[in-house]
C-alpha cells in the first residue's frame, strides 16, 4: 500500500517539539558539553574527552554517595510500599470519613520540599524541637546534628512521612476499583482475610503498585532538597547523596567538567535502574 | 439442601425507612421446597437481587427471618450458610489456574487433597474446560471466565442451596442453551435446592418448577411456568409473561356480563368483586380468535414471525395484540371473539378467582 507523505503533520508537532527542545534536550547537551571539556575562566574551553568519566569513575567519593543512595532508596521502598498498601486497606469506602482521609492524606504531598526539611529541621532539634526535647527529657540519647544514625533515621522518617500518602492514595485507587462481586464471590467461596488480599486485591493493585515503587525509587534516588536542609549532607559525608554530593561539587567547587560527568552517569543510572525495575515487574506478566 | 423459609422479610436499603416506597422489598413471606428448581423472574430493580442476596447472606434484611429447615440463620454469616452464589458478571481468581481456582472454595473448606482433586477434574469435565486445567484465569474470554464462576457454585455439593443471578447475561446464546441443560441436569442428579434469578422468561420457564414472578420488592406470583401463563394472578404477570404480553383493559362488571367501551361480553359465572375496585379485563393474544361475529377492531400492522402472525389493532380506542396461525385469513372487515373460558378479571391490579 502507498504511505500518504502529510509534511503538513510537522507543524502540528513543532510546538512540543520546541518545548522539549528547550526544556530538556538542550540543557542536557550544554551538560554533555561541559562534561567532555575542562572549563577555565574567560569562557576558555579545552578538550578533555573521557577524563572526567574516568576521574568520577574512579573516585571512592563518588561510590560511596552511590551506596548511600541505594541503601536510602532500598530502605524507602522497604518501609513505604508496605506501609502504604496498610495504610490503604484500612482506609474507609464509604462515608464521609472517605473524605478526610483523602484530605488528611493528600496534605504531606502539597507541602514544598524545603518547607518539609524546615519542619523536621525543627521538629528534631534538641534544643528547642518538639521530637529531639521530648526524646532527650525521656532520656534518649538522639541527635540528628551529631550521629550519622540519627540523622539517617531522620531523613528516612521524614520521608515516609511526606511520600507514603502517594503510595497509600496510588494503592487505595486500586482497591476502590474491585468490583463488588469480588468480595461477595470471596464470601461464597469461605477464603480467609488473608486470601481475599492474597488472590483479589493484590493482582487488583498490581499496576498502581507497580507505577508506585518505580515513581518512590526514582524519587529516593533523585533525593536533594529535604536531607539538604535538615543535615545538609552531614554529620560528615553520612547523609550525602549523590545529588547533594552534585551540587557541592558543581556550585560549591565550581568543578564542571567532573560535576557534568557525574550528572550524566546519575541520569544514566536511575534511568537503567527504572528499566530494570519495569522490565523485572512487568516480565510475570509476559510468562502467561 | 434445605428447605429455604423466607418469614416476613422486608429490606431498605436507606437508614430510615418511612413509606413503602423506601422498601426494595417489601414483605416476602414463603416457603422454598428442599431440592426445588425456582426461577426468580421480574425486571430490573424489582428486588430479585436483594432477595437473593438476602439468602445468602451477604445482605442482612431490615425485618424478618430466613430459616433453612426450620433453623435460623438470619444470624449467620454467608460463610456459615453453606451457600454457593453465581453473579451475575464473571468473579474469577486472576492469579490462580483454572484448576485453583475450582478447587479454591473447597481447599477453603479443608476438603482432603484426593477428593478436592476429584471434584475439580469432574467438574472441569462438566464445564468443559479440562484441557485448559493448567492455564491462568486471567487470559479467559468472557464465557469461559462465567463457566469457571458456574464451575466454582457446583464444585461444592454439600450445599444448602446454590443461587444464581443471571449468570447466562455474558454467555452467547449457543452455549447458554448448553448450560442451562447441562445446569438442569446437575439438579436433577445432586438435588440440590436451587434458585435462578433472570430477567429472561425463556430462561425461566424453561429452567424451572416454579417461577416466582417478582415486581416493586414484593412477590406477585409463584406457580408452574403453565400457571402464570393461563391464570396470571396480577397484571403485571400477564403482561410481563408471553410475547406479546396480555391484553389488559379497563372494564365494568354487572353481573356476568362484563362491558369494555361500547362493547359487551357474556362470561361463564359472575366474578365477585367489591364496590369502587378498579376493573380491568385480561385476555392473552392468544386466546382471541377472528370470527364472523364479534367485536370490532380496526387492524394497525401485521407481524409476520414465521408459524404465526402478530395482529395489532385497536379496539375501542386502545391498543390490542391478537395472535393468529399463519393460514388464517385476516377479513377486510374484521371482528374477533374473545375465549370465555381464558378471561381474567382483575380488581386493582390483582386477579379475581371465579369461585371467591
Amino acid at each position: 500500500m502507498e504511505k500518504t507523505w502529510n509534511n503538513k503533520a510537522w507543524f502540528l508537532v513543532l510546538p512540543v517539539l520546541l518545548l522539549v527542545a528547550f526544556s530538556a534536550v538542550i540543557p542536557l547537551m550544554t551538560v554533555v558539553n561541559y562534561s567532555v571539556q575542562d572549563t577555565f575562566g574567560n569562557n576558555q574551553f579545552f578538550w578533555a574527552g573521557t577524563d572526567w568519566f574516568d576521574d568520577i569513575l574512579h573516585s571512592d567519593r563518588f561510590w560511596q554517595a552511590l551506596q548511600r543512595n541505594l541503601l536510602f532508596s532500598f530502605i524507602i521502598l522497604a518501609l513505604e510500599i508496605p506501609l502504604g498498601i496498610f495504610i490503604a486497606l484500612n482506609m474507609p469506602r464509604k462515608g464521609i470519613g472517605v473524605s478526610v482521609c483523602l484530605v488528611l492524606m493528600a496534605l504531606p504531598l502539597l507541602i514544598p520540599w524545603n518547607v518539609v526539611g524546615t519542619i523536621w529541621q525543627v521538629f528534631g532539634r534538641v534544643d528547642i524541637g518538639l521530637l529531639g526535647r521530648t526524646l532527650a527529657i525521656l532520656g534518649v540519647d538522639y541527635n540528628y546534628v551529631r550521629d550519622p544514625i540519627d540523622a539517617w533515621i531522620t531523613v528516612i522518617v521524614m520521608d515516609v512521612w511526606h511520600w507514603t500518602s502517594l503510595v497509600v492514595l496510588l494503592c487505595y485507587a486500586g482497591l476502590v476499583s474491585i468490583p463488588d462481586a469480588y468480595y461477595q464471590a470471596a464470601k461464597i467461596d469461605g477464603a480467609s482475610r488473608f486470601s481475599v488480599f492474597r488472590y483479589i486485591q493484590l493482582p487488583k493493585m498490581k499496576r498502581v503498585l507497580l507505577i508506585a515503587v518505580l515513581l518512590r525509587f526514582m524519587d529516593s534516588f533523585m533525593i536533594y532538597t529535604e536531607p539538604f536542609v535538615v543535615t545538609g549532607g552531614g554529620p560528615g559525608n553520612s547523609t550525602t547523596f549523590l545529588s547533594i554530593d552534585l551540587v557541592k561539587m558543581a556550585v560549591g567547587q565550581f568543578d564542571l567538567g567532573p560535576a557534568a560527568a557525574m550528572s550524566i552517569v546519575y541520569f544514566l543510572i536511575i534511568l537503567l535502574l527504572s528499566w530494570v525495575f519495569y522490565t523485572v515487574m512487568t516480565s510475570r506478566d509476559a510468562e502467561n | 439442601m434445605a428447605r429455604i423459609t423466607l418469614d416476613h422479610i422486608r429490606h431498605a436499603y436507606g437508614a430510615n425507612p418511612v413509606s413503602e416506597s423506601d422498601y426494595a422489598l417489601r414483605e416476602v413471606d414463603h416457603e422454598w421446597n428442599d431440592g426445588g428448581a425456582y426461577a426468580l423472574l421480574g425486571p430490573s430493580g424489582c428486588g430479585k437481587t436483594t432477595l437473593l442476596n438476602i439468602i445468602s447472606g451477604l445482605l442482612q434484611p431490615s425485618h424478618g427471618r430466613i430459616l433453612f429447615d426450620g433453623r435460623d440463620v438470619t444470624e449467620l454469616s454467608t460463610q456459615a450458610r453453606n451457600i454457593a452464589q453465581v453473579f451475575q458478571f464473571p468473579v474469577v481468581y486472576d492469579t490462580m489456574t483454572v484448576y485453583d481456582n475450582l478447587a479454591f472454595p473447597l481447599r477453603n473448606r479443608h476438603v482432603p487433597e484426593a477428593e478436592v482433586d476429584r471434584r475439580v477434574r469432574e467438574m472441569l469435565e462438566i464445564i468443559d474446560l479440562s484441557g485448559m486445567a493448567k492455564r491462568k484465569a486471567q487470559r479467559l474470554t468472557a464465557d469461559q471466565k462465567q463457566k469457571i464462576s458456574l464451575g466454582r457454585g457446583l464444585v461444592r455439593n454439600d450445599v444448602n442451596a446454590i443461587l444464581f443471578d443471571e449468570p447466562l447475561t455474558v454467555i452467547d446464546p449457543h452455549m447458554k442453551w448448553v448450560l442451562r441443560s447441562q445446569l438442569k441436569r446437575l439438579h436433577k442428579q445432586f438435588g440440590f435446592t436451587m434458585v435462578y434469578v433472570t430477567h429472561d422468561q425463556t430462561e425461566a420457564l424453561t429452567f424451572a418448577d416454579k417461577v416466582v414472578v417478582m415486581y416493586e420488592g414484593q412477590i406477585v406470583q409463584i406457580g408452574t411456568p403453565a400457571e402464570l401463563f393461563e391464570k396470571p394472578r396480577h397484571t403485571f404477570v400477564g403482561y410481563f409473561i408471553g410475547s406479546p404480553g396480555m391484553n389488559v383493559m379497563p372494564a365494568r362488571i354487572s353481573g356476568n356480563r362484563v362491558s369494555i367501551g361500547s362493547e359487551s361480553i357474556e362470561l361463564d359465572n359472575a366474578p365477585r368483586i367489591g364496590g369502587d375496585e378498579r376493573i380491568e379485563l385480561g385476555i392473552r393474544p392468544e386466546f382471541i380468535r377472528f370470527a364472523r361475529e364479534g367485536l370490532k377492531v380496526k387492524i394497525n400492522r401485521i407481524e409476520d414471525i414465521g408459524r404465526r402472525k402478530i395482529v395489532r389493532a385497536e379496539f375501542e380506542g386502545r391498543p390490542i395484540a391478537i395472535v393468529a396461525s399463519e393460514d388464517v385469513e385476516i377479513p377486510a372487515e374484521p371482528r374477533i371473539v374473545f375465549d370465555p373460558a381464558r378471561i381474567n378479571v382483575y380488581a386493582d391490579s390483582w386477579r379475581v378467582g371465579e369461585e371467591a
